[in-house]
C-alpha cells in the first residue's frame, strides 16, 4: 500500500487535496441539515416539560427550575390520553392485521402462483397508489358514514385504510425473491398453496414482515383526515385526531397551552420513533430500495 | 389508500412481470383469483366505486339523507363545475396551492437531491444522519405542527432570533407568509421520504461512470451535475409526481397551522375547501366537482413532469 502511495504523482495528491474541500463542505451541509431535523423534535420535548412557556433563546436549554410532568397531567385530563393511545392502537392494529393477512395472500399469489390476471392485478395495486385521496373524501364519507352507517365506528375508521397497497407490493417484491425449487418440491409432498403460504413463504421473509407491519402502522397511527371526519364522539377518537381538537378548540382555555399541547405531541411521537429506531436498519434496506432497483 | 404517508412508498417497483410460465396451454391456476379476491374486493369498494361515484356526484344536486331514505337527486350537468370555477373562494385555493407548489415542488426535489448525495457519500455518522432525516416523515403532522406553532408564533424563538427581520404580524398569521411558510413546513416534513428514494437510487448509478469522469479530470461538481443528476432521471421524475400529489392533497397543515386556511382565506387550500363546502355546509355535489377539477389539474401536472423532466428515454 505505501509502496503504492510512494508512486502517486504530484497531480493524485493535489487532487486528494482538492477532494478534502468539498467533503468539509458536505459534512457541514449534512450536519446543518440533521440539526434543522433534530432541533423541532428537540424542542417539542423541551416546551412539554416547561411549567412556564418560555420562547426565548435560552429557553431552548432546559432549566431545572422550570421542569415539570404536569404538562402531561393537564392533556392527560383534557382529553383522556389512554383512551386516545388505545383508540389509535385499535385502528393501527385492525389495519395491520387485515394488511398482513390479506396482503400476504395476494403477494403470494401475484409472485408465486400461475394465473391468468396477475399481470392486471399487480397493476392495479402500483395504479391505486396514484389515485388521489382528495377525491375519494367525500364519497367515501357519504357511503361509509351515511350509507353503511359506520360513522363513530372503528370498522368505518379502518375500512379505508384495511389493506395497505404497498404492503402488497413489498410482499409480491419478497416472495419473488424466494428459490422456486423450494415450493415445487413442497407442492409434490403434496402440501397445500396456503400451507406452503404460512408454514414456508411467510417464515421466510420475516425481515420484509417488519417494515411492513412498521411502514403499515404509520400510516393510521399518523392519519388525520379520515379518522376527523368519521369520528365526533371523543370517546372514539384516536391521538392524532383529539390533539388536533385540542389544538383548535380547547388550548386557549389552559394556563400552559403551548406545554400541554407538546406533552401530547410527544405521546403520539415517541412510538413511531421507539419502533422506527429499534428497526432501522431492516426498514431502510428492505422494501424502497428493492422497490426502486431496477 | 393514497395519503400522503402511504401513497410514496409506491416507488415504482419493476413492472417486468416474473418470468412466466403461464404462457398459452399451461392452466391457469384458479387459487391466483381466490387469493387475491379480498384485496379487489377491497379495491373495488374503497377505491373503484368511490372513484365513480365522485365523479357521479358532481354532475348531481346531491344532499346527505339519513340511510335508507331515498330522495330526488336532480341531474344538473355542468353547473356544480361553473359554479366551482366562478366562486372566488375555490379559485383563491387553487392560487394558494399554486403558490405552494411552486415553493415546495423545486425546493424538494434540490434538497432531497443533495442531501442523499452527501449522505450517500458520507463516512461518518451515517445511521444517525439518516434516522434524522426521516424522522418528521414517520411522525405525524398534528404532532410537529405543534411544535412548529411554537417555533413560530408572534413570540417564538425564531422572532427572537431573528429580532427586527421577523414579519409583522408573524408568519402563520400574516397574509404574505402563511402560504410560503405552510410550504416550508412540509418540506421539511417529506423531505426524509424523498432523501430516502433518490438513495436508493444512488445504488444504481453505474459506478463506472464515475471512474471514466473522474480520468477525464471532472471535478467532484462537474461529475455530480454530469452523471449524477443525468442518472437519476426517473427517480426524479417520481419525487416530482410525489410531490406535486402530495401538494395537491394539502389539508392538515392549512386546517390546523392556520386555523383553516386563514389569514383571510390566504392558505385555504381546495381540500380544505372541498371539507368546508361537502360536509361542514352539506354540498358533496359541488365539493366532488372541485375534487375532479384538482384531480385534473393534478394529473395535467404529472404528465407535464413526466414530458420534460422524464426526456429523452421516453
Amino acid at each position: 500500500m505505501s509502496t503504492v502511495r510512494q508512486a502517486d504523482g504530484p497531480v493524485v495528491r493535489r487532487a486528494r487535496r482538492r477532494a478534502l474541500v468539498p467533503a468539509l463542505v458536505g459534512g457541514l451541509v449534512l450536519g446543518i441539515g440533521a440539526l434543522a431535523f433534530l432541533f423541532p423534535f428537540y424542542y417539542m420535548v423541551i416546551g412539554s416539560l416547561q411549567r412556564e412557556p418560555d420562547q426565548s433563546i435560552a429557553g431552548a436549554f432546559p432549566h431545572p427550575g422550570n421542569l415539570t410532568f404536569s404538562n402531561y397531567v393537564t392533556i392527560d385530563a383534557r382529553l383522556d390520553l389512554v383512551r386516545s393511545v388505545l383508540n389509535s392502537g385499535i385502528f393501527a392494529a385492525g389495519v395491520i392485521i387485515c394488511t398482513v393477512v390479506f396482503g400476504a395472500l395476494v403477494g403470494y399469489a401475484l409472485a408465486l402462483l400461475q394465473w391468468r390476471g396477475r399481470g392486471g392485478v399487480f397493476a392495479l395495486a402500483l395504479l391505486v397508489q396514484v389515485v388521489p385521496f382528495q377525491l375519494l373524501i367525500i364519497p367515501l364519507y357519504v357511503l361509509i358514514a351515511r350509507s353503511y352507517g359506520l360513522a363513530d365506528n372503528y370498522l368505518g375508521m379502518i375500512l379505508p385504510f384495511a389493506i395497505n397497497s404497498t404492503a402488497v407490493i413489498i410482499f409480491r417484491q419478497y416472495f419473488l425473491q424466494l428459490p422456486q425449487a423450494m415450493f415445487e418440491a413442497a407442492r409434490i409432498d403434496g402440501a397445500s398453496e396456503l400451507q406452503l403460504l404460512t408454514k414456508i413463504a411467510l417464515p421466510l421473509i420475516r425481515p420484509a414482515l417488519v417494515t411492513v407491519v412498521l411502514l403499515t402502522f404509520i400510516g393510521p397511527w399518523n392519519e388525520f383526515l379520515w379518522p376527523f371526519l368519521i369520528t365526533k364522539r371523543a370517546e372514539l377518537q384516536p391521538l392524532a385526531v383529539s390533539l388536533a381538537n385540542y389544538l383548535t378548540n380547547v388550548a386557549n382555555s389552559t394556563a400552559n397551552p403551548f406545554g400541554a399541547l407538546l406533552a401530547g405531541a410527544v405521546v403520539l411521537v415517541v412510538p413511531v420513533v421507539v419502533l422506527f429506531v429499534i428497526f432501522q436498519r431492516q426498514f431502510v434496506n428492505a422494501d424502497l430500495s428493492s422497490g426502486v432497483k431496477e | 389508500m393514497a395519503t400522503s404517508t402511504t401513497a410514496p412508498a409506491a416507488v415504482a417497483p419493476s413492472v417486468r412481470e416474473p418470468r412466466s410460465r403461464t404462457r398459452r396451454g399451461v392452466r391457469s391456476n384458479p387459487l391466483g383469483w381466490i387469493f387475491s379476491a379480498p384485496y379487489l374486493v377491497f379495491i373495488a369498494l374503497v377505491f373503484a366505486y368511490p372513484l365513480g361515484f365522485a365523479v357521479y356526484m358532481s354532475f348531481h344536486d346531491y344532499f346527505f339523507t339519513a340511510p335508507g331514505v331515498t330522495v330526488p337527486r336532480p341531474f344538473v350537468g355542468l353547473e356544480n363545475y361553473t359554479a366551482a370555477l366562478t366562486d372566488p373562494a375555490v379559485r383563491q385555493s387553487f392560487v394558494n396551492v399554486a403558490v405552494f407548489l411552486v415553493i415546495n415542488v423545486p425546493l424538494t426535489v434540490v434538497l432531497s437531491l443533495v442531501l442523499a448525495s452527501l449522505l450517500d457519500r458520507a463516512v461518518h455518522a451515517k445511521a444517525f444522519l439518516r434516522v434524522s432525516f426521516y424522522l418528521p416523515y414517520l411522525t405525524s403532522s398534528v404532532a410537529v405542527v405543534g411544535v412548529w406553532l411554537f417555533l413560530f408564533n408572534g413570540g417564538g424563538i425564531v422572532n427572537r432570533v431573528l429580532g427586527p427581520l421577523a414579519p409583522d404580524p408573524s408568519w402563520l398569521v400574516n397574509e404574505r407568509w402563511a402560504m410560503p411558510s405552510i410550504a416550508l413546513f412540509v418540506t421539511w416534513k417529506g423531505l426524509g421520504f424523498y432523501i430516502l428514494l433518490y438513495l436508493a437510487a444512488l445504488q444504481n448509478v453505474a459506478k463506472d461512470l464515475y471512474e471514466a469522469a473522474a480520468t477525464d479530470g471532472a471535478s467532484r461538481w462537474q461529475s455530480f451535475v454530469n452523471v449524477t443528476i443525468p442518472s437519476l432521471r426517473p427517480a426524479t421524475v417520481l419525487v416530482l409526481i410525489l410531490a406535486i400529489i402530495t401538494g395537491a392533497n394539502l389539508f392538515t397543515e392549512p386546517y390546523l397551522l392556520t386555523g383553516g386556511g386563514g389569514p383571510n382565506g390566504a392558505s385555504r387550500s381546495p381540500v380544505l375547501v372541498m371539507y368546508q363546502e361537502g360536509i361542514e355546509q352539506g354540498q358533496p355535489g359541488y365539493a366532488a366537482a372541485i375534487g375532479v377539477l384538482l384531480v385534473i389539474g393534478t394529473l395535467v401536472l404529472s404528465y407535464l413532469s413526466n414530458r420534460f423532466a422524464g426526456g429523452r428515454e421516453s
